[in-house]
């Protein structure tokens, strides 16, 4: 696990010196803090709303549930914005490699594929749990002002984080594809975009053919964790989602070999 | 040390090495020579496990390039054409990512980076980041890459490219300095440097072997007849005409221009000494003798020799 260890190491440093994690991060949490206010601001004026008419008409105040309105929505939209910034994290793993020749001194060390695809997964996959790690403020700033409940909050953050794992497998996938980063982050958008979306072709599919589609979609298996299930099911479709994108990474590169 | 069988790689259905075989014994240095486009490289690629030979085996220390990658990747330092360096890495970060990946020991990765860093002459660079090297210190952080793990052979792909003449001599020493220990091939398209740094050179040409030999072995075997430079003071149709009545002499070639004093290449018949004679005939004549020497055929003129014939 030596080997493993060093490439983790080598990529989480990488990241740090280079400025695409810091933009890539600090867009993240722009983009997910405006809409957390947004989502903040109304939930708020519901809660005016309910207040006046119970004020003018009399009667019960209805219970507003904190978590559906807000935590939902918010964790439905980082989903969506990971689908966007996962690609460009990923793109530079593999592809870079290959780009300045480095990948030459990789294949000629006693490191095997499997240790070198890990360590780069592993790496990148930690960097988005950092990210979305960041986002817990916003939770806190709920805490501190409301009531939210927070079984349903950690659970979402392990859909997200499972979710999240998946696309990065399919951009370190789409990275071993080619030496160009900008083909590789277009390739993996397009993948998961695709992967995102295709359960609206369920619609359309045979019966049995539809139930494939609806399970092959990445939003789907999400849905469960925001209300605080966590399904074996769902926690499988990931895991198996990511494994399989490595083992793919993990052909491409190998193919090299076998290529005479 | 170093044991290649017959191998052939084909790109597509366009062989770029065909039916190479050669060995390297123990503590050798080999230069493997041959214009841009050769072959070397994937030669090279292929010993260094990172491209599979289409046929053939090659072995590295007993182990098969093929079946025994792993253990072939251990035993090896490799400096490909291109450093493959990390740009945004320290010196003495890169060198100690690639000490652990090529199996360094964790206690003795700081003394073998120190002693890689120290022999290369990054000493003072150790802290630089390497995308602000100059090219020069970029090949040598290349080259402390491949001696890090002090391994048992070293592949160098035209280790001094990109080098000042001073840093090109220095980089020579420290292979030759290796050889022993080390066994060590070393590509290049400049003759001078195989003459200089090889004990065997392997000539290659279009994906083929067209010689193998010391440098010496490889001069003396083409050197076809002695020539001869003279510089000799006097009109220069007298001068030729006179020394084409010396015995034993093939051919005079005048070298152009010159007021008076002029070169003169004489080409006296194989294993014939015409020095003797020629220096009496260009005095006795009444000529100025001002410079005799002997010129032996240059690795660059063989080298041409040879690739050409093969070209015909």
């Amino acid at each position: 696990m030596g080997n493993f260890g060093a490439i983790l190491q080598k990529e989480l440093k990488s990241y740090l010196v280079s400025p695409i994690a810091y933009v890539v991060g600090a867009v993240f949490l722009l983009v997910s803090g405006f809409f957390f206010r947004n989502m903040v601001m109304q939930f708020n004026m519901y809660c005016m709303t309910y207040i006046q008419q119970a004020q003018r008409y009399g009667g019960q105040l209805p219970q507003l549930n904190l978590n559906e309105i807000v935590v939902n929505g918010f964790f439905g939209l980082m989903s969506f914005i990971s689908l966007f910034i996962v690609p460009l994290l990923t793109m530079r793993l593999i592809a870079e490699e290959k780009k300045t020749g480095t990948i030459e001194l990789l294949m000629t060390s006693p490191v095997s594929n499997v240790q070198t695809i890990l360590g780069k997964f592993v790496s990148c996959f930690l960097l988005y749990t950092i990210i979305v790690g960041l986002t817990g403020f916003l939770m806190l700033i709920l805490e501190v002002y409301g009531n939210p409940d927070w079984g349903p909050i950690l659970s979402a953050y392990g859909g997200v984080l499972l979710m999240g794992g998946a696309f990065v497998a399919v951009g370190v996938f789409a990275s071993s594809l080619t030496e160009n980063q900008i083909v590789a982050a277009v390739l993996s958008f397009a993948a998961l975009l695709i992967f995102w979306v295709i359960g609206w072709s369920a619609n359309f599919a045979g019966p049995t053919m539809g139930k494939v589609l609806t399970y092959l979609s990445l939003i789907e298996h999400i849905g469960d964790f925001q209300k605080g299930i966590i399904d074996t099911k769902d926690v499988i479709f990931y895991l198996s989602f990511m494994f399989f994108s490595l083992f793919l990474t993990l052909t491409v590169m190998e193919s090299r070999r076998w290529r005479k | 040390m170093i044991e290649v069988d017959h191998i052939t790689k084909y790109y597509g259905q366009t062989p770029a090495v065909q039916d190479v075989s050669f060995r390297v014994e123990k503590g050798e240095i080999l230069g493997f020579l041959g214009p841009n486009g050769a072959g070397k490289t994937t030669t090279m690629r292929m010993l260094t496990c990172y491209l599979p030979p289409s046929e053939g085996t090659a072995r590295v220390a007993g182990y098969d390039v093929f079946e025994d990658s792993m253990e072939v990747r251990r035993r090896i330092g490799y400096l490909p054409e291109h450093p493959p360096l990390y740009p945004d890495m320290t010196v003495a970060s890169y060198l100690t990512f690639v000490s652990k990946i090529k199996g360094v020991d964790s206690k003795k990765q700081k003394n073998a980076v120190d002693s890689a860093a120290e022999r290369c002459g990054l000493a003072d660079r150790r802290d630089t980041i390497i995308g602000k090297l100059s090219k020069g210190y970029r090949q040598r952080v290349g080259l402390a890459q491949a001696l890090v793990h002090d391994p048992e052979v070293l592949i160098l792909d035209e280790p001094t490219i990109g080098l000042d003449p001073r840093q090109i001599i220095e980089v020579r020493e420290l292979i030759k300095s290796l050889a022993g220990e080390h066994t060590v091939i070393l590509s290049t398209h400049i003759l001078s440097e195989a003459s200089m740094t090889c004990e065997r050179v392997v000539i290659i040409n279009r994906g083929k072997i067209v010689a193998m030999d010391t440098p010496e072995n490889l001069t003396a075997r083409l050197m076809g007849s002695e020539r001869i430079y003279v510089q000799v003071q006097g009109p220069a149709d007298v001068v030729t005409a006179k020394l084409r009545e010396v015995p034993n002499v093939v051919d005079v070639v005048p070298e152009p221009g010159g007021n008076g004093v002029r070169g003169f290449f004489v080409d006296g018949k194989e294993k014939h000494d015409i020095r003797a004679e020629l220096a009496s005939a260009i005095v006795g004549n009444g000529f100025g003798l001002l410079e005799m020497r002997p010129v032996g055929m240059s690795l660059e003129e063989i080298f041409l020799q040879l690739t050409e014939e093969e070209g015909n």
